[in-house]
């Protein structure tokens, strides 16, 4: 428990970071932003007006802790595209970008894990080299390019997928009830099984484009260490004491294995999060990506700075979340730190 | 030398596709010097009457929906695409090794400031953090290489940092400080130039990651614009036509990036083989 608060308090430092690069990133503005927010029609005295409401003609410490009082309050600003508060845009789209985030995860784990571990059983076999060659594949493969190449295969060449725009087929389904946001969850919840379907049909190419991404540092780590794991003195030991492969494969090597690879989950879920943005553009998701997509076109810098705020807070607290999953796994991290 | 040309050999003759990414790079400079004059066509000449037609002898990878003929907009696009990414890679190179220099050899608050400056990048989804850069600093390619710069300069700069860190104490940087020097030609002309074959591999690594970067970038809009050639903007520009089947409008471009990014990460891992045999997977 201990441990538990010590990491929390951990987050801080990194959080306020986060703040502080976000404020600076709109202090960059090209050109003066109260002219731009003025409009083309202002003259001197206008713009100073404008400068004076927005709190830029003081000093820039000033001026931060303005922009840190607005966050606590959560006022990220409005947006100049849907004219709504940003906070409110961001949380209806959340919902979406999450639902995908966690699925593309649970893809690239499911399909990653049983290939490391078979790879690193069978070193130099077939199973091997397609896995060495999956690895680079999928880490060469740009993420909007794996979601248009999809896209062609599977809609249009053999007609096996939903169109790829967006969530859910609004025609032929309404969604469901919002609860969470997250269609498949929420159709549950409304025991609309029609919907689910529907939904899950919409997801699987989304995020199977997007975890192809993940896949490959999965399976090189899981490789490596199970690799590390089957060569090391105890994994010999219960070879010699006659103890089933199947055990001594799962409790007794993939369980050490199992700590490189939560390590390696923080780079994953930065490619995820990230590669989300692209994926939501190629498949019409109504996320947050897309949104930011638009905004970053038409220069809605709110919307802009709301976006990289609220996407870095989601990652500090995924990398709290893998630093204590990591310390349940092995307790020993606890004490090198 | 004779141990590194035997380990070439090894790692040439061991991993056949070393050589084949050597023979792919080749190419893609080739394309990236000479592409204007490789090119068939002029990459931004229009032609009304063939529009989206499917690859021909004419045009081997087909035209795009203002009759543009690919093959040459993907040659010609090589030039920015990969100089996008290489200017990316080494000035991270540059800036990482210097911060991470100072901050292994200090130690003390230049660590701290250039240490807390490092995690606070990496607390942001990377991507993300491009975007926002880009958005804030002005949509331009530039700002597009300024912002892969940011990203990539954590990764360089723990690196050099913690193998400045193991060096600064070693017997030939004492005897180095002995001898009168100060500490700008110790690092300079006794730490960096050890520590300048992992970094290459580093380099090497991280190219194709930029590549992919700023290709994401255009991708969504930011950076280059049309009718500027390159690969992840002609992707975008292709992907209207998947529904349609016109599939070349975007396959070759997507290819073009496959392989530039296949290249440099296969380059690096061979890099690695020849330099540092010990860490190979």
């Amino acid at each position: 428990m201990h441990f538990f608060w010590k990491r929390l308090l951990g987050t801080i430092p990194s959080l306020i970071g986060v703040v502080l690069v976000t404020f600076l990133l709109s202090h960059a503005l090209p050109g003066d932003p109260a002219a731009y927010f003025a409009g083309p029609a202002a003259n001197a005295t206008s713009i100073a007006e404008v400068r004076a409401k927005l709190g830029l003609d003081r000093s820039l410490p000033v001026q931060f802790l303005h922009y840190a009082d607005d966050l606590r309050q959560g006022n990220l600003g409005n947006s100049l595209t849907t004219g709504q508060p940003v906070l409110s845009d961001l949380i209806e789209r959340l919902p979406a970008s999450i639902e995908l985030t966690f699925f593309a995860l649970a893809f690239a784990v499911v399909a990653a894990l049983p290939l490391g571990v078979w790879a690193a059983t069978r070193p130099d076999s077939i199973v091997d080299h397609s896995c060495r060659a999956l690895v680079s594949i999928g880490a060469a493969f740009p993420t909007f390019f794996i979601g248009l190449l999809f896209v062609y295969l599977f809609y249009f060449l053999f007609d096996i997928a939903p169109q790829p725009l967006g969530r859910l087929n609004e025609i032929l389904y309404t969604a469901p009830p919002r609860i969470t946001g997250a269609y498949t969850i929420d159709s549950i919840l409304a025991g609309e099984w029609g919907v689910l379907r529907a939904s899950l049909a919409q997801l699987i190419l989304p995020s199977v484009s997007l975890g192809m991404f993940a896949l490959a540092p999965i399976a090189r780590i899981t490789r490596a260490a199970m690799l590390q794991a089957l060569g090391s003195d105890f994994i010999r030991t219960a070879r010699a004491s006659g103890l089933p492969t199947r055990k001594i494969l799962i409790n007794y090597a993939f369980r050490n294995a199992l700590l490189p690879v939560t390590n390696v989950l923080g780079m994953v879920f930065s490619f995820l999060l990230g590669g989300s943005v692209l994926i939501e553009q190629v498949y019409g998701w109504q996320g947050v990506g897309a949104y930011a997509v638009t905004a970053v076109i038409s220069s809605d810098y709110a919307a802009v700075q709301g976006f990289v705020l609220t996407m870095a807070f989601l990652y500090v607290m995924l990398n709290l979340v893998i630093d204590l999953l990591a310390t349940a796994i092995d307790p020993r991290v606890r004490f090198e730190s | 030398m004779n141990t590194l040309a035997r380990n070439a050999a090894h790692a040439f003759g061991e991993n056949r596709l070393t050589l084949v990414a050597v023979v792919i790079l080749a190419l893609l400079v080739l394309c990236a010097i000479f592409g204007p004059s490789l090119a068939p066509y002029d990459p931004l000449m229009t032609d009304g009457a063939a529009r989206l037609v499917p690859p021909s002898a004419a045009h081997p990878f087909g035209t795009d929906a203002l009759g543009r003929d690919i093959l040459s907009r993907v040659i010609v696009a090589a030039r920015l695409d990969l100089g996008m990414a290489v200017a990316a890679a080494l000035l991270s190179f540059v800036g990482g090794l210097a911060l991470g220099a100072i901050a292994g050899y200090f130690g003390g608050w230049p660590d701290r400031i250039i240490s807390r400056v490092m995690d606070t990048i990496m607390a942001f989804p990377l991507f993300v953090l491009a975007m926002g850069i880009v958005a804030a600093l002005g949509n331009s390619v530039l700002n597009v290489i300024v912002a892969t710069v940011i990203i990539n300069l954590p990764f360089y700069c723990r690196f050099a940092r913690s193998e400045v860190n193991v060096r600064r104490e070693m017997g030939y940087v004492e005897a180095a400080r002995m001898g009168g020097n100060t500490a700008l030609p110790v690092l300079v002309t006794y730490i960096v130039p050890n520590i300048l074959p992992p970094m290459m591999v580093q380099v090497s690594l991280n190219m194709g990651w930029a590549i992919l970067n700023a290709a994401g970038l255009s991708f969504i809009g930011l950076g280059v614009r049309p009718p500027t050639p390159e690969w992840g903007i002609m992707v975008s520009e292709g992907a209207s036509f998947i529904i349609s089947g016109e599939w070349w409008t975007f396959v070759f471009p997507g290819a073009a990036l496959v392989l530039a990014v296949f290249c440099f990460n296969l380059l690096g891992d061979g890099l690695r083989d020849l330099l540092d045999p010990k860490r190979r997977t």
